[in-house]
C-alpha cells in the first residue's frame, strides 16, 4: 500500500514557543480510512489544521504522493487534490446549498457543471435545498453539503475533522458509513473522531493521540480490543507523559 | 421639510458609497480605518486633474452634457479616477496596513489609519492648495420642482444619484450572481474555511480595496458635482460614513446602503431642528441612538 | 537668560500637562488595550468643566461659580469620567471598532457643542475670566509660573506613583489578562466589560486633570484648544514612548512637545512667506508620519515597556 499523505515528526502549534504538537508522526495510505482517536485537547485538530496549512509547523514534513508540502497555502491544497472538511462551521451558511457547491466548483471551469449536478444526484437531500439558505440545514445536511463541497473538487484525499460531532447516532453513523464507501473508490481518507467504537470498526488504520503526542497506533481491529485505548482515554496510561 | 428629504436622498447615496467600501474593508481586515474617507478626497482630485488634462488636449470633450454641467471630459476622468483610487487603496494597504497587520494587532491598525489620513489629507492640501475648487465654474440653474412647499434640484445632483444607484445595482449583481460575490461573502463569513474551499485571501483583500476605492472615488466626484471640492472633504465625510455602517450593521453591504441613506436623510431633517452648526455632530448622535437601541445595526451579526 | 528660563518654565509645563494626558492614554491602551479616538473630548471636558466651575461669573454663558480651585479641578475630573461612563457603557460589550468610532465621535461632537452652545460654554469664543488660584497673592509674574510648574509637576508625580501602583495590584494583572486574552479573563470569574469599564473612566478622568491643569494654565479655553490634532499628538507622544510603559510615555511627551514645537518654530523662522500658511498641513504630515513610521518600524516604542507575560493568557 502506498503512502498518499505522511505527516513526520510535526511540531506546530499557533504560538512558535509553545507547541500544542510534539514529533507526531501520522500516515494516511492511499484508499484507506485512517482514523485518529485521542482525548479532548490532545491535539487531533490541531494536526489536521496543520496538514491543512491552518496551522504552522515549525518542525517536520509533510509529504503528499511523496512530495514535500510543508506549511501550504490552504486555497492551494484543493488544486493538489486534498479536501479539508472542519469540523464545525463547515458551511457557509449566508450563501445557498448552491452557492456553497458553486464556490468550490469555481476553478473546476468547464466541468464545473456536470460535477454540480452529480454531487446534487449524489445527495439528493441536497438537491431538495439547493436554493435554500445553508444556514437553515439540519446538522446531519450540513455535513453532507461540507461532504459534497470536498468531493466537488475531486479530491484523492480527504482531512475529516470529526464528521459526526453534533449529530444523532443515526446521522452519525450514516456519515461514517459514507465515508468508508469513498475509500472504495479510492480516495485516501484522514479523520479525526470522537465516536472511538463506530470509527474503529469502519477504520483501516489507527492513531491515537494524546498530550500532543502519538501514543498508539496500529490497524483499528486489533485496537478496538486492546485494553490500552481505554486507559489512554481514562488518562491512567502514558506512553509519554506531559 | 421636503427640501431637507431630498438632500438627504442625495447626500445619502454619497456616503452609501463610501460605506460599502468602510464596511467590506472593516469586516475582512477587522479594523475600523479611518482613513477611508481619505479615498474619496484622491478621487474627487483625481479626477479634477483628469478633466482638466482631457479638457486641455481636447477640448471637444469639455463640452457639458445638457442639461449637467458635467462634461464628457470629467465623465471619462470619474472613470479613471475610480481605477486610479482603487489602486491607491491597494498601495496604501501593500505599504503600511499590510505591514502593520503583519507586526501587530488591529488596535495598530486604527492607529496607523488616522496617521495615513493625516497624512493623505494634508498632502492633498500641500498640493492643490487649502481653498475649495469647482469642478464647473457655470452655474447651474437649479430645477424649481415645486414652489410650495419650495423644492429645488440641480440635474448634476439628479446625475449623482441615479449613478450611484446604478454603480450600487451593479455591485448587488456582481455580489448575488458571480462566483466572486459567494467568494466574498465567504471571505466575510469565515475566512479560513473560505480559503480551504480555494478562496485566495490576499486576493480578495486586494480586490475589497479596489472597489472600496473605486467606489470612495464615485462618491468623492458626486459630492463634488453638488458640492465644491477640498482638502478637509475627508475630514467632514469620516464620521457620516463611519455612522451608516454602523446604522447598516457592520460587515453588511446593503445595510451600509441602506445606512447611508438614513444617515443622510437623518442628519438633513435634523437640521429641522438644530441649528446648522450642529451638523457635524448630528452623525455622532445617530450612533449613540444605534448603540443604545440596537448595537449590531440593522443587518449586523453579532461578532466579537 | 531669564528669557531662555521663563521660556523652559513655560515648555516644561505645558509637556507636563501632556504628560498627564499621555499617561492617562497609556491606561487605555498601553495596558487595557482600549482605543481611544477621542482623547481630545475627556481633556476638553476637564478643561471647560474647571473655569466654569471655577471662574468669575460670566454674562451670556453658564459658569462663574467661583468654586474652590480644587473643587473645581476635580469638578472637571467627575465631567470627564462621566463622558467616559456614558461612552463606555454603550461600546465596551462591543468589538473595539464601536469604542474606537464612538470616541472619535465623542471628540467632535465635544468641539462642536463647545463651539456652538454659547449659552453653555461662550462658543466659538471660549471662556475667560478665570482667576488663576493664589494669583492674588502671587502675581502673574515668573514666580507664579514656576510654582505652577511644581504644581504641575507634582500632579504628574502622583498621576504616575497612582498608575505605577495600579498596574501592579490585582486589578492591574487583571487588565493586561483582558488585554492577552479576554477569554481566559472571563474564566477568572471577572466580566471584562466592567473591568475595561473601570479603567476607561479612571484614564478619561486623568485625561480631564491635564485639561483641568491646562486650562488653568492659560486661564482660557476655547474650541480652538479642543481640536482634534491635540488627541494625534497626545498618541504620538504614547506610540514614541512605547505603549505600556509609563515612564516612556512621559518621555514621549517632552519629545513629542519639543519636536512639535521646534518644527513649528522652524517653519515660522525659516520658511518662505507664502509656505508659512501651510504650517499646519506640514507639521500634520510629520505627525502622521510619526504614528505611521513608528507602527512600521519601532511599534514598541523607543523606550519599550519591560516584558511582562502573564502565563494565564495564553491563546489555545
Amino acid at each position: 500500500m502506498t503512502k498518499a499523505l505522511e505527516a513526520r515528526d510535526i511540531t506546530a502549534g499557533y504560538i512558535p514557543d509553545l507547541p500544542i504538537l510534539k514529533d507526531v508522526s501520522v500516515t494516511a495510505r492511499t484508499g484507506q480510512l485512517t482514523v485518529i482517536i485521542g482525548p479532548n485537547g490532545a491535539g487531533k485538530s490541531t494536526l489536521i489544521k496543520a496538514i491543512a496549512g491552518l496551522v504552522p509547523v515549525s518542525q517536520g514534513t509533510v509529504t503528499l504522493n511523496g512530495q514535500t508540502i510543508t506549511n501550504p497555502r490552504p486555497d492551494q491544497m484543493g488544486r493538489r487534490g486534498v479536501a479539508y472538511v472542519p469540523q464545525s462551521d463547515n458551511i457557509f451558511r449566508s450563501l445557498t446549498v448552491g452557492q456553497n457547491l458553486d464556490l468550490v466548483l469555481r476553478h473546476a471551469g468547464a466541468e464545473a457543471r456536470d460535477r454540480r449536478a452529480a454531487l446534487l444526484t449524489q445527495f439528493p437531500a441536497l438537491a431538495d435545498k439547493e436554493r435554500d439558505k445553508a444556514g437553515s440545514l439540519s446538522g446531519g445536511q450540513r455535513q453532507f453539503l461540507a461532504v459534497a463541497m470536498a468531493l466537488a473538487i475531486k479530491p484523492s484525499v480527504i482531512l475529516m475533522d470529526e464528521p459526526s460531532a453534533g449529530l444523532s447516532p443515526k446521522a452519525a453513523q450514516e456519515v461514517l458509513e459514507h465515508a468508508r464507501a469513498l475509500t472504495r473508490d479510492g480516495v485516501t481518507i484522514l479523520l479525526v473522531e470522537q465516536n472511538v467504537k463506530q470509527a474503529l470498526r469502519l477504520a483501516d488504520h489507527c492513531y491515537i493521540l494524546a498530550d500532543g503526542q502519538n501514543q498508539v497506533d496500529g490497524p483499528a481491529q486489533d485496537l478496538l480490543t486492546d485494553p490500552i485505548v481505554g486507559q489512554i482515554y481514562l488518562g491512567g496510561k502514558r506512553v509519554a507523559p506531559a | 421639510m421636503i427640501q431637507h428629504l431630498v438632500d438627504g436622498v442625495l447626500v445619502g447615496s454619497i456616503l452609501s458609497l463610501g460605506a460599502i467600501g468602510l464596511t467590506l474593508a472593516m469586516h475582512m481586515l477587522r479594523f475600523a480605518n479611518f482613513s477611508h474617507a481619505e479615498l474619496l478626497s484622491i478621487g474627487a482630485y483625481a479626477a479634477l486633474v483628469f478633466d482638466g488634462l482631457f479638457a486641455a488636449l481636447y477640448p471637444l470633450l469639455a463640452t457639458k452634457i445638457e442639461p449637467l454641467s458635467l462634461t464628457w471630459a470629467l465623465t471619462l476622468a470619474l472613470l479613471i479616477s475610480m481605477a486610479l483610487t482603487g489602486a491607491s487603496a491597494v498601495v496604501i494597504d501593500r505599504l503600511i496596513f499590510r505591514r502593520v497587520r503583519a507586526k501587530g494587532g488591529e488596535l495598530s491598525m486604527v492607529f496607523a489609519s488616522f496617521g495615513v489620513a493625516m497624512v493623505l489629507r494634508n498632502i492633498i492640501g500641500l498640493t492643490f492648495g487649502l481653498q475649495s475648487q469647482l469642478y464647473s465654474k457655470d452655474i447651474v440653474m437649479a430645477l424649481v420642482l415645486s414652489r410650495d412647499p419650495l423644492l429645488l434640484i440641480k440635474p448634476d445632483q439628479v446625475f449623482s444619484l441615479i449613478a450611484a444607484l446604478a454603480i450600487m445595482a451593479i455591485l448587488h449583481l456582481i455580489l448575488s450572481r458571480t462566483t466572486f460575490g459567494y467568494a466574498l461573502k465567504a471571505v466575510a463569513e469565515n475566512p479560513n474555511l473560505a480559503q480551504v474551499s480555494g478562496v485566495n485571501l490576499n486576493r480578495m483583500i486586494v480586490l475589497i480595496w479596489i472597489i472600496g476605492g473605486g467606489l470612495a472615488a464615485a462618491a468623492g466626484v458626486f459630492y463634488g458635482l453638488s458640492n465644491q471640492i477640498n482638502p478637509v472633504l475627508g475630514r467632514d465625510l469620516v464620521l457620516p460614513i463611519f455612522a451608516a455602517t454602523i446604522v447598516g450593521g457592520i460587515g453588511s453591504i446593503y445595510g451600509a446602503v441602506l445606512g447611508g441613506f438614513l444617515v443622510g436623510i437623518a442628519s438633513n431633517i435634523a437640521l429641522v431642528i438644530l441649528p446648522s452648526g450642529y451638523s457635524p455632530a448630528v452623525p455622532f448622535l445617530i450612533i449613540l441612538l444605534v448603540l443604545l437601541i440596537r448595537p449590531t445595526g440593522l443587518f449586523g451579526e453579532e461578532r466579537t | 537668560m531669564i528669557g531662555l528660563i521663563s521660556y523652559l518654565v513655560f515648555f516644561t509645563t505645558i509637556a507636563a500637562i501632556l504628560s498627564i494626558a499621555v499617561l492617562g492614554l497609556n491606561l487605555h491602551w498601553g495596558n487595557t488595550g482600549l482605543f481611544n479616538g477621542g482623547v481630545v473630548a475627556f481633556f476638553g471636558a476637564g478643561a471647560y468643566g474647571t473655569l466654569i466651575l471655577g471662574g468669575t461669573p460670566q454674562s451670556g454663558h453658564l459658569g462663574g461659580y467661583e468654586l474652590p480651585y480644587l473643587i473645581a479641578l476635580t469638578g472637571g475630573m467627575v465631567i470627564a469620567g462621566f463622558m467616559a461612563w456614558a461612552v463606555g457603557i454603550l461600546t465596551l460589550r462591543l468589538r473595539h471598532d464601536y469604542l474606537a468610532i464612538a470616541t472619535f465621535g465623542v471628540a467632535v461632537a465635544f468641539e462642536n457643542l463647545m463651539r456652538n452652545a454659547t449659552g453653555l460654554a461662550g462658543g466659538a469664543t471660549g471662556i475667560r475670566g478665570f482667576e488663576r488660584p493664589l494669583r492674588s497673592a502671587l502675581g502673574d509674574g515668573f514666580t507664579y509660573n514656576v510654582l505652577f510648574l511644581i504644581f504641575v509637576l507634582i500632579l504628574l508625580a502622583a498621576t504616575y506613583l497612582f498608575l505605577e501602583r495600579l498596574i501592579r495590584s490585582p486589578f492591574g494583572r487583571m487588565l493586561r489578562a483582558i488585554r492577552e486574552d479576554e477569554v481566559a479573563a472571563q474564566s477568572l470569574g471577572k466580566s471584562p466589560s466592567r473591568v475595561r469599564l473601570t479603567a476607561f473612566i479612571t484614564g478619561s478622568v486623568i485625561m480631564g486633570l491635564a485639561g483641568g491643569l491646562y486650562g488653568t494654565f492659560y486661564a482660557f479655553i476655547s474650541p480652538q484648544d479642543v481640536l482634534p490634532i491635540l488627541t494625534f499628538q497626545i498618541w504620538a507622544m504614547l506610540i514614541v514612548g512605547g505603549a505600556g510603559n509609563n515612564k516612556g510615555a512621559i518621555m514621549g511627551a517632552f519629545l513629542i512637545w519639543a519636536a512639535w514645537t521646534a518644527s513649528g518654530w522652524a517653519l515660522s523662522r525659516f520658511a518662505p512667506l507664502d509656505v508659512q500658511l501651510y504650517t499646519g498641513s506640514i507639521q500634520f504630515v510629520l505627525i502622521g508620519s510619526v504614528i505611521v513610521g513608528m507602527l512600521l518600524w519601532r511599534p514598541q516604542g523607543l523606550f519599550p515597556e519591560k516584558l511582562v507575560v502573564s502565563q494565564a493568557a495564553r491563546p489555545k
